[in-house]
């Protein structure tokens, strides 16, 4: 070997060292603070992988409620397959993880000092914020439900907790050859197939515990908004007879009195009425001047999650204007959660931020107590239009439900849990 | 040939420094982004809770990779993964197989039960 080939190989292991070595991740202070709105499955999982990618940040997570209980998997309550507590999570892993939980409120940004006052009095400053609101449920759009008494006897049901035990008691005080009429709003709404899987729970339920009563399906849509074959394979198999669905029957009233839905030509009364309202992004949202999209959602770049109408503050979940195909989900809010902790940990440390996000949606649907249907999607970033698509080929729908995605379902269950919360 | 030989040095070491920072610390975030999208139903890095889905840290790369790619091309059925790979390009599965793989296999923790 030459004097000249020796000296480079020595010079490039060297290298090899030193540029290795410049690779890692230096400990020490404090790098930044990230603050949190929200511990839902999209706040919950962005604290965690900010923390658990980048233990030198500083994470604080504002929630106001005491635990957190799924919403996914909540309508297996109303039908008798499941229990609330199964569905009931305390915040003690995230804390674990060095993260401060506070049980407090956001009322409001302020993103030229970089703040957030809570409704304790207290203010949070940060360097990256991440607003994970959830969704607003709109009754000005309904007369009749915009006061608290109406509201306590016409349930929607659409954020798990008290809601879903007070829609559930309802149920089992009804008489059987009753009926239970459930309102469903255009489209987009927090998750698209969630109404028709709750329609068979309370079907499973009626079959076995009331089999004289009756099930009304308003639906605001022209048509079934997701996996509409497969609901349709159980509504005119398992539940023949016992489903009446009728499109295009957005409530323009409710008359909470009489359980009275008012349609555009028609009134339906109802024993158990079940209204899922309109939705909008959560409020701290709107105060902070996030809100972009038709008055309703937050519109965001989808290779940071920033906001484009407010610098150094990031949305994800639900809120978000969604791209195309892109259902308000449980494991959409998942996704975007660990991308916007990757990008704001990239933004806080001055590296690169990936360019080329991928997301994955998988919702599972349980049409009883056991037997269940997927729908799956890929989405990458078109460069083009700047928005995240699905990938041609990829995605589709179960062939029919069964009992194995039943045990798929329930293992998502744990493993998404687990991706927020431990 | 001593100020040839300090060009080289200097060539190197900074075609090196580059290539790590930007080629090696890229493949390194793009497999962990692109593994990410698995978590959610596998488990963070891999580790799954209950076992079903199963648990992917620390399984044999190639072994991996030719089940991704067994689902992509329809030679393996299943419910849902054939439809979830083929949203990957084959350069994305090497390195989703090539993260799990070097992950410490074990099951992941439950979240914490609340109380009721």
């Amino acid at each position: 070997m030459n004097q000249t080939r020796r000296e480079f190989l020595q010079w490039m292991s060297a290298a090899t060292a030193v540029s290795v070595a410049g690779c890692a991740t230096p400990g020490g202070a404090t790098a930044g603070r990230v603050l949190v709105i929200g511990a839902g499955y999209g706040g919950a999982t962005a604290a965690k992988f900010v923390k658990m990618w980048a233990p030198d940040i500083d994470v604080t997570v504002v929630e106001r409620d005491a635990q957190f209980i799924s919403c996914p998997l909540s309508n297996l309550v109303l039908g008798g397959n499941a229990s609330i507590g199964d569905l009931t999570f305390s915040h003690d892993g995230l804390r674990n993880r060095g993260i401060k939980v506070l049980r407090d409120e956001a009322i409001a940004v302020d993103p030229i000092k970089r703040d957030v006052r809570l409704a304790s009095g207290r203010t949070i400053s940060y360097d990256r914020l991440i607003v994970s609101p959830g969704v607003d449920l709109l009754y000005s759009t309904i007369p009749g439900l915009d006061n608290a008494d109406a509201q306590a006897r016409v349930l929607h049901g659409w954020k798990a907790g008290p809601q879903t035990l007070a829609l559930r008691r309802q149920l089992e005080a009804m008489r059987d050859g009753g009926v239970y009429a459930l309102h469903i709003p255009k489209a987009p709404y927090r998750c698209p197939p969630g109404p028709y899987e709750r329609v068979c729970q309370i079907a499973d339920y009626f079959k076995r515990s009331k089999p004289k009563s009756k099930i009304l399906v308003l639906d605001s849509n022209e048509d079934i908004v997701s996996k509409k074959g497969l609901f349709l394979a159980a509504w005119n198999g398992t539940y023949k007879g016992l489903i009446d669905y009728r499109p295009n029957s957005e409530i323009l009233d409710v008359d909470a009195k009489t359980l009275t839905a008012k349609l555009q030509f028609d009134s339906v009364k109802a024993d158990v009425l079940n209204v899922v309202p309109p939705q909008a992004a959560g409020a701290i949202a709107r105060q902070a001047g996030l809100v972009t999209a038709n008055d309703r959602w937050c519109g965001i770049n989808w290779i940071t999650y920033e906001s484009i109408a407010v610098k150094g503050v990031h949305v994800l979940g639900d809120a978000t204007l969604s791209g195309p195909a892109m259902p308000k989900s449980a494991s959409m809010a998942n996704q975007h959660a660990k991308v916007c902790a990757a990008s704001v940990i990239a933004l806080i440390k001055g590296s690169q931020v990936n360019q080329q996000p991928m997301l994955m949606n998988t919702c599972y649907s349980f049409i009883d107590g056991r037997n269940v249907m997927h729908v799956a999607s890929v989405h990458e970033f078109d460069a083009a239009q700047k928005i995240m698509v699905a990938v041609k080929g990829s995605g589709g729908v179960s062939d029919k439900a069964s009992e194995l995605e039943g045990t798929y379902a329930w293992g998502w269950a744990r493993n998404i849990w687990s991706e927020a919360l431990a | 040939m001593t100020s040839s030989m300090g060009f080289y040095r200097a060539l190197v070491l900074a075609t090196l420094q580059l290539w790590c920072l930007q080629s090696y610390a890229q493949d390194t975030s793009d497999a962990r982004a692109l593994a990410a999208t698995c978590f959610t139903c596998h488990g963070t890095d891999g580790r799954s809770v209950g076992g079903v889905p199963p648990g992917l840290a620390g399984q044999d790369r190639n072994y991996l990779l030719q089940q991704m790619q067994d689902f992509k091309s329809g030679k393996r059925p299943a419910t849902i993964m054939h439809q979830h790979a083929k949203g990957y390009t084959d350069r994305q599965l090497e390195l989703i197989a090539g993260y799990f793989a070097g992950m410490k296999p074990g099951a992941g923790a439950p979240a914490p039960r609340g109380e009721r």
